[in-house]
């Protein structure tokens, strides 16, 4: 098992190096990120020139590339291209907040989805069943920016004809009053909230159709129909043969279903201006930086790649169906 | 049952072919009234006509069919049903909640939202169907070469892939569509299909690593048949069910992909009228003008939903292992 961990490790590393390539070179093909300082007349070729020259954007690819690697590794991926900023300090801020955001959806939307889809599959074509299943179709088809303005429009036609706040449409914290201890915690609630259910949405439809199904496909088994014919409490066979099993396939798909979380970030953060990973990408794409960028991709990715390994090796442990040699 | 009908689901294979049966006479028809009757089937029917009874059966997926006609028929001739243009100015009614001149109400320069929806959903359906063609195509292809050769096309195929993998394709398609330019609806179609083939391809690929092990394809190539013939004629005909069902779902990703990257600035810019640009719009205005942010959304939910039930329809009907008819 443990040498199984350290192989699988050892084998990302590789994966990690050719996606920092991949994003590099993406990012460098698609766009010129000097081309708005080159249509603007105020600024001169040779100014143009020695500004590439300094930032090595005169060189080749693979050169820069090169540059590159050392600078996110040696620098904490240095310095935007235009201001000089550092990118870490802001780059690590934003990335404590979207994970607390995205965990939380994870986790309310695990057990809501898993919830329901158990409930959907033991009472199969009930209105239960179908109500569940009919508002996940909705689910899918719904686009997540537009529920989380869907939310918003909710709330403020709330605050319009009765004048409560349930939840803010907008920021992590009240600018003034956000208090300490409980208070703050309730008032960060109260900001997160409407994120958190735009983000939810999509993830408890998908996992809880996966749920349902694989939940049948379990009380189908061979297993569960010994353990019924053995004679075993019904409450019991579904909860230790049944139920434990099912879950396992889950972890898979909660690992692919991540990165779509930071896709789904990024919608939701730009709605709610929440200071986060997805707020920050859009901000950067929109000032032509191209550092900042890839910066992101590179952290998404190694968070994806990490999350995925935690799930390989989860799987191993649920399922002893899986040797590791 | 009509003795045309009966008629062509005698047919075996194309209408017109050499295998069709010679048009039935006169008395023929009442003896087949009376099998039909007895409850003696004797009909055959090609795969396409069982395929299309499948469909028809599947009361959900004709029902979507005729909805998605219907609002797809609305935007192609948006110019005539709709009530103004999409950018006529109307000063008496700045921002105006839906009334019974604005059913959709109006936005702060006073233009009929109702409208502007209809062309929004004249542009998004082009970029949906174009995506579809577009990426089907290219994902038939590689995915074909792929899984018959192996070679460079598994090997485009497969790096790509990895990238999704690791990345999210939202953002891919930020930075693609940020750097490459943006503003037309062909353009932002042309990226969307050159980044979301990977899907079809994928699945032709896997079609025809297995159909390549088969019988059939050992015996044409026993003939002597050669590989393009292999590929189109015996491979190509048993990956279409498959094929047309993610080409079907295909046209709803790309129309919610189109609305995400035109609501956050990067896709189709104003003034074209675009679902997704008509969000980012009325989230400009202000969301207390609910009117502006709810119609063009709740139109991209019943586009994708019906979308995504045709899929389910066609996905039952094409399954040629699937001979039970639903109700």
């Amino acid at each position: 098992m443990l040498t199984y961990i350290i192989r699988r490790f050892l084998y990302s590393i590789p994966v990690l190096i050719a996606t920092s390539f991949l994003i590099f070179t993406f990012v460098s093909i698609t766009g010129d990120p000097l081309g708005r300082l080159r249509a603007n007349p105020n600024i001169t070729a040779e100014q143009i020139h020695s500004i590439e020259h300094d930032k090595n954007l005169d060189k080749p690819v693979i050169v820069r590339y090169g540059y590159w690697i050392r600078d996110a590794v040696t620098k904490k991926f240095g310095t935007t291209l235009f201001g000089s900023r550092p990118i870490w300090p802001d780059l690590k801020r934003v990335i404590g907040h979207t994970l607390q955001f995205i965990l939380a959806a994870i986790i309310i939307s695990l057990i809501l989805g898993v919830a329901i889809g158990v409930y959907s599959a033991l009472r199969q074509y009930s209105v239960f069943d179908y109500t569940a299943t009919t508002l996940s179709f909705i689910g899918f088809a719904t686009p997540v920016f537009w529920l989380a303005l869907m939310l918003q429009v909710l709330m403020v036609q709330i605050f319009l004809k009765w004048h409560v706040r349930i939840f803010y449409t907008s920021g992590l914290s009240s600018s003034v009053g956000a208090g300490h201890g409980f208070h703050f915690l309730l008032d960060r609630v109260q900001h997160l909230a409407l994120p958190v259910i735009a983000l939810c949405a999509l993830s408890t439809a998908t996992y809880s159709r996966f749920m349902r199904a694989s939940m049948l496909e379990v009380l189908n088994s061979d297993y569960v129909r010994t353990a019924r014919a053995k004679g075993l409490m019904e409450r019991r066979v579904i909860m230790r043969h049944a139920f434990r099993n099912a879950l396992i396939p889950l972890i898979t798909v909660v690992a692919l279903d991540f990165g779509g979380l930071f896709a789904g970030a990024i919608v939701t953060e730009t709605i709610f201006t929440l200071d986060g990973m997805g707020y920050y990408f859009v901000n950067s794409l929109f000032a032509s930086d191209p550092y900042p960028v890839m910066a992101w991709l590179m952290v998404v990715a190694t968070m994806v790649i990490l999350f995925n390994l935690i799930a390989d090796i989860l799987y191993g442990v649920f399922d002893p169906r899986i040797r590791y040699e | 049952m009509s003795s045309q009908q009966v008629r062509d689901e005698l047919t075996i294979g194309p209408p017109g072919s050499q295998y069709s049966m010679p048009p039935a006479e006169g008395p023929a028809d009442s003896s087949e009234e009376l099998t039909y009757q007895y409850g003696l089937e004797v009909e055959a029917r090609s795969q396409w006509a069982y395929a299309r009874r499948r469909f028809f059966r599947h009361r959900l997926a004709l029902g979507s069919l005729i909805v998605i006609l219907l609002i797809f028929g609305a935007g192609v001739f948006a110019n005539l049903i709709a009530p103004y243009s999409y950018d006529q100015i109307n000063l008496n009614a700045l921002s105006a909640a839906p009334s019974r001149h604005h059913i959709f109400g109006t936005d702060s320069a006073g233009r009929d939202s109702f409208s502007r929806v209809l062309y929004g959903i004249r542009t998004s359906a082009r970029v949906g169907i174009l995506v579809g063609v577009l990426s089907t195509l290219i994902g038939t292809i590689i995915g074909g070469l792929a899984g018959y050769y192996g070679g460079w096309a598994d090997n485009l195929l497969m790096r790509v892939t990895d990238l999704f993998l690791t990345l999210p394709l939202l953002a891919v398609l930020l930075v693609a569509a940020k750097y490459l330019g943006h503003s037309t609806p062909t353009k932002l179609a042309l990226l969307l299909a050159f980044l979301i083939w990977t899907q079809i391809a994928r699945i032709v690929r896997g079609s025809f690593l297995s159909l390549r092990e088969k019988e059939y394809v050992e015996a044409a190539k026993a003939a002597g048949a050669g590989d393009l013939r292999i590929m189109l004629r015996h491979m190509l005909p048993n990956t279409v069910g498959p094929i047309v069902v993610s080409a079907t779902l295909t046209i709803g990703t790309a129309i919610l992909l189109e609305a995400v990257l035109s609501f956050l600035g990067f896709g189709i810019q104003p003034p074209t009228p675009a679902l997704g640009a008509l969000l980012n719009e009325g989230q400009d205005q202000g969301i207390d003008k609910w009117w502006l942010v709810t119609f063009p959304g709740i139109v991209i939910v019943i586009i994708v939903l019906c979308i995504n039930f045709i899929g389910d329809g066609l996905r039952d009907a094409l399954d040629p292992t699937q001979r039970r008819v639903r109700a």
